[in-house]
């Protein structure tokens, strides 16, 4: 699986008094089995860019590669390319359905034309992925905890067995422990299946925990593309287009600032006490 | 006189199956006990199901105790001859940005409540002006509040809730929706309404690193006060807060990682300079 973006655009309302450049000549490859954190503040062109890689958005100017296939091409099948990168938009429990939650999970593989056996194998499959209880499968989805209903609307997603998954802000609303449960759902599934994922988050710290590489976009344009450790030594570029370094890194450099010369690259909690401990541990010995 | 105070209050949902027989009592409130002097910043933390939504929905009569008792300023909210002057002593705000806005243009919505409580028109005016400026949001007065972000709109909310002058506002997950710029602007608004004109605010969240500027915090689950105590004495407790499953600071787990492994430092740091500090001595 890859996916190319060469030199895409994208305007709103164009040719009009509103005009707007939501993307302005985004180059970016994204491969197989990567763990990406997409971030940028709000109206930087992250939703735009997520709704370009599986065509529901089309671009102006330039072409997306899927598998090295363009998707403008009149024979590609986009269809099929929106099995392949599944999207779980915002508050996903808003966009349930069904009478009950295993049909509602049963959805997407239905419409992918897939089998009577195998759409049920999936459904059940994504539900235990998802980690709910089969005494929810018969029940309305309405009737689900608010952690739940996002978990079966994720499941949904799932069940078509996307390549690529692109999930925006799946943690928005929930608490600390819905978080967490979210978030190691969507990192073990990566680890088993192997398959990409896109996580557009707007938490910093978040980010720096799961994912192996970081885009950074503003104003439309991709501003940093990188492992977190090399994204957030940027952090004084990122403060300025409305974006944050994780609480730690903040915390390094000013130790470092303070005369206490620690490795500053950390980005996790884990990461800063050994950076700490290493630091102390060999000026005790000296 | 204490602005809240709430004395063993439980609060039983009753659910029934189709013929109306009862199947079984949940007590989201059990035995709840919270007293807040006039002036403080309260923040109430606990996990989705914790009871603090419950435990808000009771400082304004949305709901009244099964047991116990809510005084608001030493009215009983139980009274309903009251009830009007309750809901104007206390406000709320609430999750949804796009749940709480009603009218068209941005200084109506501001303007409604005071409208229902029959204040006079010239009256009305300058309680809109002076809300809508203190949330900063006066130059969009005569926008459509659909074209704001949501920190905006959460801000034009807390003006509605302003120009019925309250001594008390309660924040509801008021910016469980918002994203990181968001959160600040609604954060700075409601600081800046507690230190220049003195309101009582009583802040539900789950972000720690809204709470720690809090005079007093509550941990709640299962419908009651598990921990209380100072920001400092709150976050001194990182394997019970862990427990409850509820976040902390990140400042502050580093510094709990550095303690347990070997490193001479004190409970509950809460910021960066507290932890330079601490690690320079």
């Amino acid at each position: 699986m890859s996916l190319i973006l060469d030199h895409v655009s994208h305007w709103y309302s164009r040719d009009t008094a509103y005009e707007v450049k939501a993307l302005d000549d985004v180059e970016l490859t994204i491969g197989d089995g990567e763990f990406i954190g997409l971030i940028g503040h709000t109206g930087s062109g992250k939703s735009t860019l997520i709704q370009h890689l599986n065509g529901l958005l089309k671009a102006d100017e330039g072409n997306i590669y899927y598998n090295g296939q363009d998707i403008y091409d009149k024979d590609f099948d986009l269809r099929e390319l929106r099995t392949q990168v599944g999207m779980v938009f915002q508050y996903p429990e808003h966009q349930l359905f069904e009478e009950t939650v295993f049909k509602d999970v049963c959805f997407g593989p239905k419409n992918q034309g897939l089998p009577e056996r195998e759409m049920t194998l999936r459904a059940y499959e994504a539900l235990k992925n998802v980690g709910l209880p089969e005494k929810c499968f018969e029940i309305s989805p309405f009737a689900l905890s608010g952690g739940q209903k996002r978990r079966a609307a994720i499941a949904g997603v799932l069940a078509m067995k996307p390549a690529v998954l692109i999930l925006d802000e799946p943690t928005a609303g929930l608490d600390p422990r819905g978080r967490d449960e979210i978030l190691d759902l969507i990192e073990e599934m990566h680890r088993h299946y192997g398959n990409t994922v896109i996580l557009v988050s707007h938490s910093m710290e978040d980010v720096a925990k799961y994912v192996d590489r970081i885009i950074v976009m503003d104003g439309g344009r991709v501003r940093f593309d990188d492992a977190p450790r090399e994204v957030f030594r940027h952090y004084r570029e990122l403060e300025e287009i409305g974006l944050a370094a994780p609480q730690v890194t903040y915390f390094l450099h000013e130790l470092s600032r303070r005369g206490i010369p620690v490795d500053t690259d950390a980005t996790t909690v884990e990461e800063a006490r050994d950076a700490i401990l290493n630091y102390f541990g060999r000026a005790g010995r000296r | 006189m204490k602005i809240v105070e709430a004395k063993n209050v439980v609060y039983e949902y009753i659910k029934r199956d189709e013929e109306g027989n009862v199947e079984s009592i949940e007590k989201a409130l059990d035995h709840m006990n919270l007293v807040v002097e006039p002036g403080q910043v309260i923040a109430i933390l606990g996990q989705n199901g914790s009871g603090k939504s419950t435990f808000a929905k009771h400082l304004n009569a949305l709901l009244l105790p099964s047991e116990g008792s809510v005084l608001i300023d030493g009215l009983n909210v139980e009274e309903e001859r009251k009830l009007n002057a309750i809901r104007q002593r206390a406000g709320m705000v609430f999750q949804n940005p796009d749940n709480q806005i009603i009218a068209a243009v941005v200084q109506e919505d501001v303007g409604f409540g005071p409208e229902n409580i029959g204040i006079p028109a010239d009256e009305i005016w300058k309680r809109v002006e002076k809300s809508l400026r203190s949330v900063g949001m006066w130059k969009y007065r005569t926008h459509s509040p659909n074209k704001l972000s949501g920190g905006q709109k959460q801000r034009v909310a807390i003006a509605g809730v302003m120009a019925m002058e309250p001594k008390c506002v309660i924040l509801d997950e008021a910016t469980a929706m918002l994203d990181p710029n968001g959160r600040r602007e609604v954060k700075d608004a409601i600081m800046d309404l507690n230190r220049r004109k003195g309101v009582t605010i009583i802040w539900i969240t789950h972000f720690m690193e809204e709470v720690i500027d809090a005079d007093y915090i509550y941990v709640m689950d299962a419908g009651k006060v598990v921990m209380e105590g100072t920001p400092h004495a709150i976050f001194s407790r990182v394997d019970e807060l862990q427990e409850h499953r509820l976040d902390v600071p990140q400042i502050t787990l580093l510094a709990h990682e550095l303690k347990q492994a070997g490193m001479p430092l004190p409970d509950g740091i809460l910021t960066i300079e507290e932890l330079a500090d601490a690690l320079r001595k």
